[in-house]
């Protein structure tokens, strides 16, 4: 008897859950006139979204994640039909290959002509012919060092970062991606490379200059660098441009061996269910004033050409925030890993955390 | 008898609600567990353990979560001991003092925790000031520990406490009265009497030190893998959900391994009770 | 000899509180800095108090997190209550099954309990601000829930008996015997429920729908560029607000005890 009631009760509960869901999702496609938005943490300046939703009435739901693997995990969950996401080059490409990606109609866009076409070129590593993405911020990676500690000489190959002289005083920036590079371009093969001899190796050099590390970060780097905890921290170019705000010692340089270019991209996902307004948030991020009063909040570099008309000669004379053209020379852009790769690499950066 | 029945019907909605919040989930969990990316059943998720990565970070784990524990208790008696022994009329006061630093957001306090403990952090500066040479600890498995102990040290306070006040004093005096000296009363007496707190204070330390991973996150620097933060990772990083799931569930045999060691040494009627 | 003892036993004390409110004390600190630095001293400044009312983002993290908490913490205490009234009442093993199920979540590693649920949600419902507040009545219950059985199990029958010998119906006897009596309890298990909801991150993140955000899951994105200095005025204001309730009761408690001297 006690069994039986119990049953008819949880069934009424699930009928109940079930009914709710319905009107739930009901709801979330009824109303047209949303966008979910899916963004880096403060990526945009907060008065462009006000202006965005009051010029346009669209209501935005805007989400942020931290790191890219955050953002595949949330996306893969399901559990939210995002309409406009921004992310980094390989994961777009990662992504592609999954077939998760929108075509972009770029003639409704009317800012497009904005971006500037070298940037647009070099996006096309991970979009081919380009129809999915419209670059957003691009950048690279890097090592923020004092003055006070360490000599530009020194700074100038990665090896600097395997220099007992500073155990204790180097930040090793802790993306997976980011930390193979640095061995990699110092041994002078393709930072995309898939061969595992040529990763081994890569990873006997981390392991060995874990005894110097004082920590592996990512967000905390430049707090760590300002407050001059340590002598030299391999970071993103705009973390680094924002410590050298805080703190005068510091400046950052791309090592000779050469580094990794980044580009971050609006892309439109296939959970997309308001196209139309998606390409209204893109081409308003192409606009002059909303990119201008973005860059001035973010501080990476823009692709958007307008913004320059907005700036002194020193803000674009800094080498930190728009890398010169022989610093992108030597720099190159991350392919996605296969996925016997990508398991591989894992594999071996979670055998170095644990080292 | 029928009263009874009717009062304990009380409980259903909360039965109902296990079944769907707590139980259904971690079918899911079990499912993934079992079953590699294509879907097919495999066991290799659980015996991934056995994989010399997660085996140190699954030992590191238990070493720093004993410590945290033992640290905790050693730190914790004294004041549990002091508080029940304070002649002032209104020890909830003092007692609650314990629990607000948690109306504090917890990132932020160990985000504060890096100011202070940091080479040039304020420990150091205070060290270097009276002429202390000053100490490396931020990112280092010491920070953790220390991050633990901060963390959880009101878990360990509280049940002690709560079973030192329900000893009879007379208890006590009795003993005093027939010559036994502080330190054979505490022993032969309050430590046994307290024991029940004891056990509830080591679970609920050693159990979420045991799969944390935001303190070692954020302490230690990245160098201290803790098996919390394999999981982690698994569901993040690597994107490898079932891996991910196999190791919470051999995670989960842990702790309720360990729980029921301590409940084993527990034999009072409340067994089984975390506070 | 005595008052040595005494002074060991309140400088002891003294060393474990400063351990304790060490960190607290930094925020409060930095929630005065003038920098948008955590580790430079940019002088003293009223500013991010001034600021924070008109700080939208801050604002609606805190009355989204407010109306969470709020809601789980009050729901928990209830569902936790008759639960723990019906597992009282319970034959040992049922009771002991039951109990057995309400640890997991206390086990659980928040991030399995987070995506179990995510899990759970995403199959049956949406994710929004309601699948949040469900997550946290599930991982909140079982602190009600134990800390009011104690007090159930430490009460005679003998009273709800007696009660409803001489007529009571059962929800008189409810509110008029056994409620006064376990209340300490069901305070302190809303409190817990409370401040666990209020500190969570994990459960939060991934339970949570686009756009919603609570204090915790909008620090964790925070981190990423530098905390607003806001959030540690607003932390200190919270933490302020708290430390004055806790001081107010206390005194309501004692002057309730001097009147009953009298």
């Amino acid at each position: 008897m006690k069994k039986k009631i119990i049953t008819t009760i949880s069934m009424f509960c699930l009928t109940l859950t079930s009914c709710f869901s319905f009107t739930a999702c009901g709801n979330d496609a009824a109303s047209s006139d949303t966008l979910v938005v899916l963004n880096y943490g403060k990526y945009i300046e907060a008065d462009v979204l006000k202006r965005f939703q009051e010029e346009t009435g669209i209501t935005v739901k805007y989400e942020e994640y931290e790191s890219v693997e955050d953002m595949y995990a949330k996306y893969k969950a399901g559990s939210i039909n995002y309409d406009v996401i921004c992310t980094s080059d390989y994961m777009i490409e990662t992504l592609r290959q999954e077939g998760e990606l929108i075509p972009i109609d770029y003639n409704s866009l009317e800012y497009y002509k904005n971006i500037d076409p070298a940037i647009i070129e070099a996006s096309e590593s991970f979009d081919p012919s380009h129809k999915y993405t419209v670059p957003y911020f691009y950048g690279t990676v890097g090592i923020l060092y004092n003055t006070k500690m360490v000599d530009e000489e020194t700074v100038s190959s990665w090896e600097s970062l395997w220099d007992p002289a500073y155990k204790n005083q180097i930040v090793m920036i802790n993306s997976q991606r980011d930390a193979f590079m640095v061995p990699l371009k110092m041994l002078g093969y393709d930072i995309n490379t898939t061969k595992k001899a040529e990763l081994d190796e890569a990873f006997d050099m981390l392991c060995d200059e874990k005894q110097y590390v004082y920590a592996y970060l990512m967000d905390e780097t430049y707090e760590c660098m300002v407050s001059e905890d340590a002598a030299m921290a391999v970071c993103y170019s705009g973390e680094a441009a924002m410590g050298m705000e805080y703190n005068d010692n510091l400046a950052y340089t791309v090592p000779k061996e050469g580094g990794n270019l980044w580009i971050d991209s609006w892309f439109v996902p296939r959970t997309c269910k308001h196209y139309d307004a998606a390409m209204k948030w893109i081409d308003f991020m192409c606009e002059e004033e909303a990119a201008t009063a973005n860059f001035e909040y973010v501080w990476y570099a823009t692709p958007n050409l307008t913004v320059a008309d907005n700036e002194d000669e020193e803000t674009l004379a800094d080498e930190t925030v728009f890398p010169t053209k022989e610093t992108l020379a030597r720099c190159d852009i991350y392919k996605a890993y296969d996925n016997e790769t990508l398991d591989y690499t894992t594999t071996l950066w979670k055998k170095l955390k644990a080292y | 008898m029928f009263n009874r029945l009717r009062t304990s019907f009380l409980a259903m909605p909360y039965a109902i609600w296990i079944l769907i919040c707590t139980i259904l989930p971690l079918f899911y969990i079990l499912g993934y567990a079992i079953t590699n990316g294509n879907g097919s059943l495999t066991i290799s998720n659980l015996t991934a353990i056995v994989d010399p990565v997660h085996l140190k970070s699954l030992g590191l784990s238990i070493q720093i979560a004993l410590i945290t524990t033992i640290i905790c208790f050693i730190l914790a008696y004294p004041v549990a001991l002091i508080l029940h022994n304070l002649k002032i009329s209104n020890k909830g006061f003092i007692v609650f003092l314990f629990i607000l630093p948690m109306w504090m957001n917890f990132m932020l306090r160990i985000l504060a925790w890096q100011n202070i403990l940091s080479n040039n952090g304020i420990l150091n500066s205070i060290l270097s000031a009276i002429g202390l040479p000053t100490i490396h600890i931020l990112y280092t498995k010491f920070a953790v520990i220390l991050g633990m102990v901060y963390d959880f040290l009101p878990y360990m306070i509280l049940p002690i406490y709560n079973s030192l006040s329900k000893i009879n004093d007379d208890v006590i005096e009795a003993a005093a009265d027939l010559g036994s000296n502080w330190i054979n009363t505490f022993i032969k007496i309050t430590l046994p009497l307290s024991k029940d707190g004891i056990i509830s204070g080591v679970i609920m330390v050693f159990v979420p030190a045991l799969s944390s991973f935001v303190v070692s996150n954020l302490l230690g620097g990245g160098k201290v893998l803790l098996i919390g933060n394999v999981i982690e990772q698994e569901f993040t990083l690597a994107r490898n959900w079932n891996l991910g799931s196999g190791l919470s569930i051999i995670l989960m045999l842990f702790v309720l391994a360990s729980m029921g060691i301590m409940n084993k040494l527990d034999d009072s009627e409340n067994g089984g009770m975390l506070l | 000899m005595k008052k040595v003892k005494k002074g060991a036993s309140a400088a002891y004390l003294a060393l474990i509180f400063l351990f304790l409110y060490a960190p607290i004390l930094v925020l409060i600190v930095l929630s005065f800095n003038n920098s948008m630095s955590r580790t430079v001293w940019g002088g003293f400044t009223l500013n991010w108090y001034h600021n924070l009312p008109s700080n939208d983002t801050i604002m609606d993290a805190l009355w989204t997190t407010l109306r969470i908490t709020l809601s789980s913490s009050i729901f928990a205490t209830i569902l936790g209550t008759t639960a723990a009234i019906g597992i009282n009442r319970m034959k040992k093993h049922h009771a002991a099954i039951m109990l057995g199920a309400t640890n997991i979540p206390l086990l659980n590693a928040d991030i399995v309990t987070g995506i179990s649920l995510m899990l759970l949600f995403t199959r049956f419902t949406s994710l929004g601000e309601f699948s949040v507040v469900l997550a946290h009545i599930a991982f909140s219950v079982p602190y009600v829930i134990f800390n009011v059985l104690p007090r159930l199990q430490s009460m005679s029958d003998a009273c709800i008996e007696a009660a409803m010998d001489l007529g009571a119906t059962p929800i008189y006897t409810f509110y008029k015997i056994v409620l006064p009596e376990i209340f300490p309890g069901v305070l302190s298990g809303f409190l817990m429920a409370f401040t666990m909801s209020l500190d969570d991150f994990t459960i939060t993140y991934f339970t949570k729908g686009a756009g919603v955000n609570t204090l915790s899951t909008m620090l964790y994105t925070e981190l990423r560029k530098g905390i607003q200095p806001e959030l540690y005025a607003l932390s200190t204001l919270l933490f302020l607000l708290a430390f004055l309730m806790l001081i107010a009761t206390n005194f309501k408690g004692l002057n309730k005890k001097e009147a009953q001297r009298v």
